[in-house]
């Protein structure tokens, strides 16, 4: 199966995960969209230099775009192949569907996270 | 000094994200326990991915910008410490919005019986 093919699988296979496999309903979460928009933008700049440097390089034949890294376009963004946001999306939301899914069960559900620091001494909000 | 590249890629990463754990109070360094069995199946699945598209030649590694250390199916240990490496950043920065804007994600302690059933509880039926 080519990269492309693979992907969208990875994408398909990461949102039944999270739906139907663990039930955790990120993809219905605030909490998820946000992280996963900070998260996206660093991993286009961390993807764009091992891509861009050319520390990983793509077979043409796999890909939907050309040999060539670009900034965007044929088939590229910030670079790197499009195929890899969607292996990143998977990555991340599998990761997470996981992350939750044991807290959830009970597995160091505490500590939880925050306040952060620049909240203390002020009232819970 | 070239063959640290991909892994200088990778420590930028962790040292970008460790204040979330000490100013944002993250917390997940903390819950290593939950963060190594959220992570293991993950890397698994992706390190067998990983071995298809060497072992198809989707992909290659240079070996001037890699440290050369191969696993078998010609895996390099960069690419087993990159499926470490993101998702710890993305449980990072999840637990980072979620201590700053504390929107539910289904995981939250059930609320204190003892405290005033009004109070800041965001659990099920609450905000998304």
């Amino acid at each position: 199966m080519s990269y492309t093919a693979l992907a969208v699988l990875a994408v398909v296979a990461a949102l039944v995960t999270d739906l139907a496999v663990l039930r955790t309903g990120l993809v219905r979460r605030r909490a998820f969209w946000v992280s996963y928009a900070i998260i996206v933008v660093f991993q286009l700049i961390t993807n764009g230099v091992l891509t861009g440097v050319r520390v990983v390089r793509y077979n043409p034949a796999a890909i939907l775009g050309s040999a060539h890294p670009q900034l965007l376009g044929h088939g590229r963004v910030a670079f790197a192949p499009v195929e890899d946001l969607g292996f990143g999306f998977a990555l991340v939301l599998a990761t997470l569907a996981g992350w939750v899914y044991w807290g959830r069960r009970g597995l160091q559900r505490t500590p939880t996270a925050g306040p952060p620091r620049w909240r203390d001494g002020s009232p819970p909000s | 000094m070239s063959h640290l590249v991909y892994l200088a890629v990778l420590a930028a990463c962790l040292v970008g994200t460790a204040w979330l754990e000490v100013v944002v109070r993250t917390r997940v360094y903390r819950r290593w326990r939950r963060l190594v069995v959220a992570i293991g199946p993950v890397l698994v699945v992706f390190v067998v991915w990983d071995l298809y598209a060497i072992h198809r030649g989707q992909w290659t590694f240079d070996s001037r910008y890699t440290t050369g250390l191969l696993l078998p199916g010609r895996l390099p240990v960069e690419e087993v410490a990159f499926f470490v490496v993101v998702p710890l950043c993305a449980v990072l920065a999840f637990e980072a919005v979620r201590a700053v804007r504390g929107w539910p994600a289904g995981d939250e302690p059930a609320p204190d019986p003892a405290a005033d059933p009004a109070s800041e509880w965001h659990g099920e039926g609450g905000p998304r």
